[in-house]
C-alpha cells in the first residue's frame, strides 16, 4: 500500500510534467494539424535555460528561494517562447498549405538542429543541478521501515501545474485571444475573413506551447537534477503519446493523457521492469492509435475528400 | 516612370529598419543564454558559468545586417542589399579576433545577401515582361529533364559506379563508396513505402536492425554463412514488416509516422535489454566476413577452412583491398536489384495502386483498390530490402550493437528519400551523395555535421517541399507518355484536352 502510494505520487508528478508538454503538441496539432516534432527539444531548451538561470542567480548572489524560482520561471518561459516563435517562423510558416508531410520533415530537421545546437554550445555531457528544494512530508510508514513520502518539490510541481491549467483554461475559454485561437482551429479561411490575424494567432499558439514546455523543463530539471541535449527526444515522444491518448486537439485530454502516461510509467517501473518502461509507453501509443485513434476525449476525425 | 513606381529609400527605411531591429532583438533573446552562457564543471562537481558575450553581440550584428540587406533587396533596392552583403562578408573576414566558425558564418551570410541582391538586380520585375522564373520553377525544369533522361543518366551512373574501384583504388575511397551505396540501397528500399505509397515511415531502421541481427545471431548460434543468411535476413525482415504492417494499416499520415517511430524504438530497446540473447548494449562482435560466393576466402594465407584464397584462385598478388572491392560490388549489385525491382513494380498494377494511394487515400479506395493489401505489400517489400541492407551492414562492419540503429539512422534515410524528391530514384542517389558523401569529405566539420544536416533538411523543405528532384508524373499513362495526341486518329478536341 505504501509502495503503491509512493508510485502513485511519483506518477502524478511525472504525469504533470508530461501534461504540460502535451498541451504544446495538442494545441499545435489542433490549429495547424501538424506534429511539432521539435517540441520535445523546446522542452529541453527550457530546462537548459532554467539551469543557466539558477547558476546565474547563484553567481549574482540572489539567495531567497521564492524570488529565485520566480525569476527563473519567468525568464525561462520568455526565452523559451522566443525559441518557439522562431521555430514556427523559420521552419513551419513557409510551409503552410504545402504538401502534408513537408512540415513534419521540416520539424524533424528542426529537432536535429536544436539538439546539435545545444550539444555544440553546451557540450554533450549531462548537466547536474544540486537540489533546489529539499525535504517533504512522510505520509505513511510500513512496519519494515519503508515510508511513502511526498516532497515539497512534488507539491510545488502539482500546485504549479494546477494553477497553470486554470489560467490556461481561462485564457482559452474567456479571452478574445482564446476565441481567435478556437476560431482558427475550426476554419482558418473563415477566421481570416472575419478579421482574425491567422499568422499571429498561430505564432501565439507556438509561444504559449513553448512557455508551458519551459515550465515543464524547469520542474523536470528540479525533480531529476540533470539535463542533457538528448533528453527532449524521449520525453517529447512520451508527451506526444499523452496527447494522443487524451485525444489530440483536446486540452483537458492532454492533461489527462499526461497523468495516465505518468502513472503507467511509474507503476510499470515500480512493479515490472524499469528497462522496458519505454516499451510500455510506446506499446500504449500503438494500442491507442489502433483501437481508438481519436483518443479518450477527442472528437472522431471525419475524413473529407 | 520607374522612379514613381518605386517608393523612395526614405519611405522604405523605417519599415526595413523595424524588421531588422526585430530580427536583432529576437536573436538577442535566443542567444543571450544559450550562446552567452557556457555551463562548465566547477568545484565539487557543481556547474559554473563562463560568459561569452562577444559571440552574442556578433550574432545579433550579423542577423541585424543580414535582415537589413534582405529587406532592402525585397523592397527593390538591390544595390543597397548588395553593398550590405559585401560589407558583412568583408567585415567578418577582416574584423580582428574572430573565431574561424564566425568568419565562415559571416562570409556565408554576406554571400547569401549579396547573391540574393544580384539575382534581383539581374532580373528586374517589369510589367511588360513575364515574371522571371523562380528558383523553384527552374528546379522543376531540371527535375523534369532528369526524369525524361533517366535512362542515359542512370546508365552513365551505373558505368561510373562499376568503374569507381579502378578509378580510385584506395581503401578510404572504396570504403566511402560502399557507405554511400549502402545508404542508396536503404533509400531505394524506403522509397517504396515513402515515395511510391506515400506512407511516412519513421522506423525503417527497425528492418535494417532485423536484417543485421538476423545475420549476426544466425552466424553466432548456428554458424551459418553469409550467403545462406542473406536471403534469410531478407525473409525475416519481410516477415517483421508484415507483422508491424498489420496494426498500422488503419492509420494515416502523421499517426502512421509516429507509430512506425514507436516500433523502431521498441525494437531497439528490446535489442538493448535482452542481453542473454542479443548481447545487449555490447552487441555482437566478430561476425564472419563473406566468402567469395563460397568458392574462395579473402585471406592472406593461400588456404583457409578448406577453401583456397581469392588471390591464389585468380593468380593475383594479395591485397586487403580485394575484399573491400568485393564488398563494394556486392552492395552495388544489391542496390541495383532494389532499383530494378522498384522500377519494374511501378509499372505493375501494384505499383500504380501505390501511386494512386499516395495521391489520394480515399479516392484510391473508392476506385476499388484494396488498400490493406497494397499497404502490406509496400511494407513487406520495403522491409525485405532493408533486411538485405542490414545483413550487408553486419558483414561489412563485423560488429553490430543497438547503437547503430537509433532514430537518427531512420531520419537520415528518410532525409535521403525526401530531400532527393519522393519517388525519384535519381534523387535518392543525389541526396545520398550529398548527405553521406560530402560530410565524409569534410571531416574537420565533423562536429557541425548533424547541425548542418538538420538545417539543410529545414531549408530544402522550405525551398522545395517535395524534394530536390521531385517530379511526379505517373509512371504509366493511358495512351503512352505523350497522351492521346500520339495516335494519328486523335482529333483536334483531344489535342486541346491534352494541352
Amino acid at each position: 500500500m505504501e509502495y503503491f502510494l509512493q508510485q502513485l505520487i511519483n506518477g502524478l508528478t511525472l504525469g504533470a510534467i508530461y501534461g504540460l508538454i502535451a498541451i504544446g503538441y495538442t494545441m499545435v496539432y489542433g490549429i495547424i494539424g501538424m506534429i511539432n516534432f521539435a517540441h520535445g527539444d523546446i522542452f529541453m531548451i527550457g530546462a537548459f535555460i532554467s539551469l543557466m538561470g539558477f547558476l546565474l542567480l547563484g553567481i549574482l548572489g540572489v539567495g531567497w528561494l521564492p524570488l529565485t524560482l520566480l525569476i527563473v520561471l519567468i525568464a525561462s518561459m520568455m526565452l523559451t517562447a522566443a525559441y518557439g516563435w522562431t521555430v514556427e517562423r523559420l521552419a513551419y510558416r513557409p510551409l503552410r498549405g504545402s504538401f502534408r508531410l513537408a512540415p513534419l520533415i521540416s520539424a524533424i530537421g528542426m529537432s536535429l538542429f536544436l539538439q546539435n545546437y545545444v550539444q555544440l554550445l553546451q557540450g554533450a555531457r549531462a548537466k547536474p543541478l544540486p537540489p533546489v528544494i529539499e525535504g517533504g512530508f512522510e505520509l505513511m510508514r510500513r512496519p519494515d521501515g519503508f515510508a511513502a513520502t511526498i516532497s515539497y518539490l512534488q507539491i510545488l510541481i502539482i500546485v504549479l501545474t494546477v494553477v497553470l491549467m486554470i489560467a490556461f483554461t481561462f485564457l482559452i475559454q474567456r479571452t478574445s485571444l482564446g476565441r481567435q485561437q478556437r476560431s482558427c482551429e475550426q476554419d482558418k479561411t473563415m477566421a481570416a475573413l472575419i478579421g482574425v490575424n491567422v499568422d499571429r494567432t498561430i505564432s501565439i499558439t507556438f509561444v504559449m506551447g513553448a512557455a508551458l514546455a519551459a515550465v515543464a523543463g524547469l520542474v523536470y530539471l528540479m525533480r531529476y537534477g540533470v539535463i542533457d541535449f538528448f533528453e527532449g527526444f524521449l520525453v517529447g515522444i512520451k508527451a506526444f503519446t499523452a496527447a494522443v491518448l487524451g485525444g489530440i486537439g483536446s486540452l483537458p485530454g492532454a492533461m489527462l493523457g499526461g497523468l495516465l502516461i505518468g502513472l503507467i510509467e511509474a507503476l510499470w517501473s515500480g512493479y515490472f521492469s524499469v528497462q522496458y518502461k519505454d516499451v510500455a509507453v510506446f506499446g500504449i501509443l500503438v494500442l491507442v492509435l489502433i483501437f481508438r485513434p481519436s483518443g479518450l476525449l477527442g472528437k472522431p476525425e471525419i475524413e473529407k475528400v | 516612370m520607374d522612379a514613381q513606381l518605386r517608393p523612395s529609400v526614405d519611405e522604405a527605411l523605417p519599415r526595413v529598419g523595424r524588421e531588422a531591429a526585430l530580427a536583432g532583438l529576437i536573436t538577442l533573446a535566443l542567444t543571450a543564454t544559450m550562446v552567452g552562457l557556457h555551463t562548465v564543471p566547477g568545484e565539487q562537481s557543481r556547474l559554473t558559468l563562463e560568459f561569452r558575450f562577444p559571440e552574442v553581440i556578433m550574432a545579433v550584428v550579423l542577423v541585424f545586417f543580414g535582415r537589413l540587406g534582405l529587406s532592402f533587396t525585397r523592397e527593390g533596392f538591390g544595390t543597397y542589399g548588395l553593398a550590405i552583403g559585401i560589407v558583412i562578408a568583408l567585415g567578418s573576414l577582416f574584423f580582428p579576433g574572430l573565431a574561424s566558425i564566425v568568419q565562415i558564418l559571416g562570409v556565408g551570410a554576406g554571400a547569401i545577401v549579396a547573391i540574393n541582391a544580384l539575382w534581383k538586380i539581374a532580373r528586374p520585375v517589369r510589367p511588360d515582361r513575364p515574371l522571371p522564373k523562380s528558383s523553384a520553377q527552374m528546379m522543376d525544369d531540371v527535375a523534369a529533364w532528369v526524369q525524361r533522361k533517366s535512362v542515359p543518366i542512370g546508365g552513365a551512373g551505373i558505368v561510373f559506379a562499376i568503374a569507381l574501384p579502378w578509378l580510385f583504388p584506395d581503401r578510404s575511397s572504396v570504403d566511402l563508396a560502399t557507405l554511400v551505396m549502402t545508404y542508396i540501397m536503404l533509400g531505394w528500399g524506403l522509397n517504396i513505402i515513402v515515395g511510391l505509397a506515400g506512407l511516412l515511415d519513421l522506423g525503417y531502421v527497425a528492418f535494417y536492425a532485423v536484417g543485421a541481427y538476423s545475420y549476426g545471431l544466425l552466424a553466432q548460434y548456428f554458424d551459418f554463412s553469409f550467403w545462406l543468411c542473406l536471403p534469410l535476413a531478407g525473409i525475416l525482415a519481410a516477415f517483421a514488416g508484415l507483422i508491424l504492417g498489420f496494426p498500422v494499416l488503419r492509420l494515416r499520415g502523421d499517426y502512421f509516422a509516429i507509430v512506425t517511430l514507436g516500433f523502431g524504438e521498441i525494437i531497439r530497446v528490446v535489442l538493448q535489454n535482452w542481453s542473454t540473447f542479443t548481447g545487449g548494449p555490447d552487441g555482437i562482435a566478430s561476425i564472419p566476413r563473406p566468402s567469395f560466393f563460397g568458392i574462395a576466402e579473402f585471406t592472406s594465407a593461400p588456404e583457409a577452412d578448406g577453401l583456397p584464397s581469392f588471390h591464389t584462385l585468380f593468380g593475383l598478388e594479395f591485397t586487403p583491398l580485394h575484399r573491400l572491392i568485393f564488398l563494394y560490388y556486392l552492395i552495388l549489385v544489391l542496390a541495383l536489384i532494389v532499383n530494378a525491382v522498384s522500377l519494374r513494380v511501378r509499372k505493375l498494377p501494384l505499383g500504380r495502386s501505390w501511386e494512386a494511394l499516395r495521391e489520394d487515400d480515399v479516392a484510391c479506395q473508392s476506385l476499388g483498390i484494396n488498400r490493406r493489401n497494397i499497404k502490406l505489400a509496400a511494407f513487406t517489400i520495403s522491409a525485405m530490402f532493408g533486411g538485405f541492407a542490414g545483413s550487408f551492414f553486419a558483414t561489412r562492419q563485423g560488429f553490430i550493437s543497438p547503437e547503430s540503429f537509433t532514430f537518427i539512422e531512420s531520419a537520415i534515410v528518410l532525409a535521403i528519400v525526401v530531400l532527393g524528391g519522393m519517388g525519384s530514384q535519381t534523387g535518392v542517389v543525389l541526396a545520398a551523395i550529398l548527405i553521406i558523401g560530402l560530410p565524409e569529405l569534410f571531416r574537420e566539420l565533423e562536429e557541425y555535421r548533424m547541425l548542418i544536416f538538420g538545417a539543410a533538411m529545414v531549408i530544402i523543405m522550405v525551398w522545395r517541399p517535395r524534394g530536390l528532384l521531385a517530379h511526379r508524373e505517373p509512371t504509366v499513362r493511358l495512351h503512352g507518355r505523350h497522351g492521346p495526341k500520339a495516335p494519328p486518329k486523335g482529333g483536334q478536341a483531344q489535342e486541346v484536352a491534352a494541352e
